[in-house]
């Protein structure tokens, strides 16, 4: 039987995957990157994309991500998920907006075009649109 | 039969608000069952950051984030959760009292403070009390996101990076249990140094490009994910504190119901007994 590892998905709203692994492959900041167990403690951040994670038994899993924290240790892994992508300036703009809101304070913030949102909207949609791609050749 | 009528109309109106408030509190419980699952399920997140952070601070790394160092108090920052909507007793005014007393001590200090509000409780009172306010941010609704509070958090992380605020405090009701919410203050920045846990041998994170924009990264996220724990115990706190309310509500309305009904009964016998009386008397006369 395979060496197994645990690994943890979790994001600030919910936990996504709990259980033993052989491998899961990702796509770290600087490219794709597989694990396995009894790796030496590693710490990435992620970009968009997803998580193939092969169960105990060899059973195929994908996982979408935003991005996010990949921890790995010799007897766990964590990914640290996150619940949107997220951009230097998509986050300068809701911090912007916030104050907007708080100048206004009773009025909601007007929901105009935004180019960041837009551009952040398509590539969190490329890839999904990948790994549903993916998914179909697995089948 | 005097004041029969209106008796019994107020009577119905009564009886038609205690319907309201029992469906409120109905649906407050279900509501809060489902904000105690959420609450639930954003602990293991924090908890991953908390173990990393510890390990990081563990190894050996010459950076020291800036939201680990100490500095003299000029300004300090308030993020306050409050809910968007009423009805839920003292859970809001309780926490602002805490809050006003906080601010008090600073005052007397001569610290100056700054907020950012979340929820149109804390608005509305903000807007009342005075004071500088950063960012303000309603309207999350019953399943509050991440997302929706990034930007108040950005705000306040923003002016404590560039100096404006020396420390960052969160104040959100805790839920103790479905009868009692505390109001908490709690310290985010500078974050409360753990103990780096006590490891056999010492060991340190490969990091990948560079350890600088991980931890930055991680930073952020840690401080986010608290606020939005704080933000989803606050609504479970919401719903408790309504469930509890509208049960009061309820059992008074039913009170008062049976007292008024005492009332109409005793009026109708009165207007009884002298029709009565009245009808004996005109008998008599004739006969």
């Amino acid at each position: 039987m395979a060496m197994t590892v645990q690994l943890d998905v979790v994001s600030a709203e919910e936990k996504i995957f709990s259980g033993l692994v052989e491998s899961i492959q990702v796509t770290g900041s600087e490219g794709e990157l597989g694990v396995l167990p009894f790796h030496t403690p590693f710490l990435t951040t992620m970009k968009p994309g997803m998580i193939r994670v092969v169960k105990q038994f060899g059973e195929e899993h994908f996982i979408y991500v935003a991005g996010g924290v990949l921890e790995v240790q010799p007897d766990c892994i964590t990914v640290l998920a996150d619940v949107a992508i997220r951009a230097e300036d998509l986050d300068e703009q809701a911090a912007l907006d916030a104050q907007k809101s708080a100048k206004e304070a009773m009025k909601h913030a007007s929901a105009d075009f935004d180019y960041a949102e837009a551009a952040a909207q398509l590539a969190e949609a490329i890839a999904q649109l990948q790994l549903i791609r993916k998914l179909r050749k697995v089948k | 039969m005097a004041g029969g009528k209106e008796i019994k109309s107020k009577i119905g109106s009564i009886n038609n608000t205690r319907k309201i408030t029992s469906a409120m509190e109905k649906v407050a419980v279900s509501k809060m069952r489902r904000a105690q699952e959420r609450v639930a399920a954003s602990r293991p997140y924090a908890e991953g950051m908390r173990k990393v952070i510890g390990n990081m601070a563990g190894g050996n790394l010459d950076y020291r984030h800036p939201y680990m160092v100490e500095r003299e108090t000029g300004t300090v920052g308030y993020i306050i959760i409050s809910t968007d909507r009423g009805l839920c007793g003292g859970l809001n005014s309780n926490e602002f009292k805490r809050v006003v007393q906080e601010l008090k001590d600073w005052k007397d200090q001569g610290v100056s403070t700054e907020f950012a509000l979340i929820g149109n409780k804390a608005t509305a009172f903000f807007r009342r009390f005075g004071g500088k306010v950063l960012a303000q941010q309603a309207g999350s609704g019953e399943h509050p996101k991440l997302a929706d509070i990034i930007g108040t958090v950005q705000v306040m992380l923003k002016a404590f990076l560039e100096g404006r605020i020396d420390r960052l405090y969160l104040v959100y009701n805790q839920f103790v249990n479905t009868m009692k919410q505390e109001p908490t203050i709690e310290q985010l920045l500078p974050l409360p140094t753990h103990d780096a846990p006590k490891r056999k041998y010492k060991w340190d994170y490969i990091y990948e490009p560079k350890p600088e924009p991980i931890i930055d990264m991680l930073m952020d996220r840690y401080i986010e994910s608290l606020v939005y724990q704080g933000l989803v115990e606050n609504a479970a706190c919401e719903h408790a504190a309504r469930m509890v309310a509208m049960k009061a509500a309820t059992d008074n309305a039913g009170n008062l119901m049976d007292e008024l009904k005492l009332v109409y009964n005793k009026a109708r016998q009165a207007a009884i007994t002298q029709e009565l009386s009245e009808i004996v008397a005109g008998a008599a006369a004739v006969g």
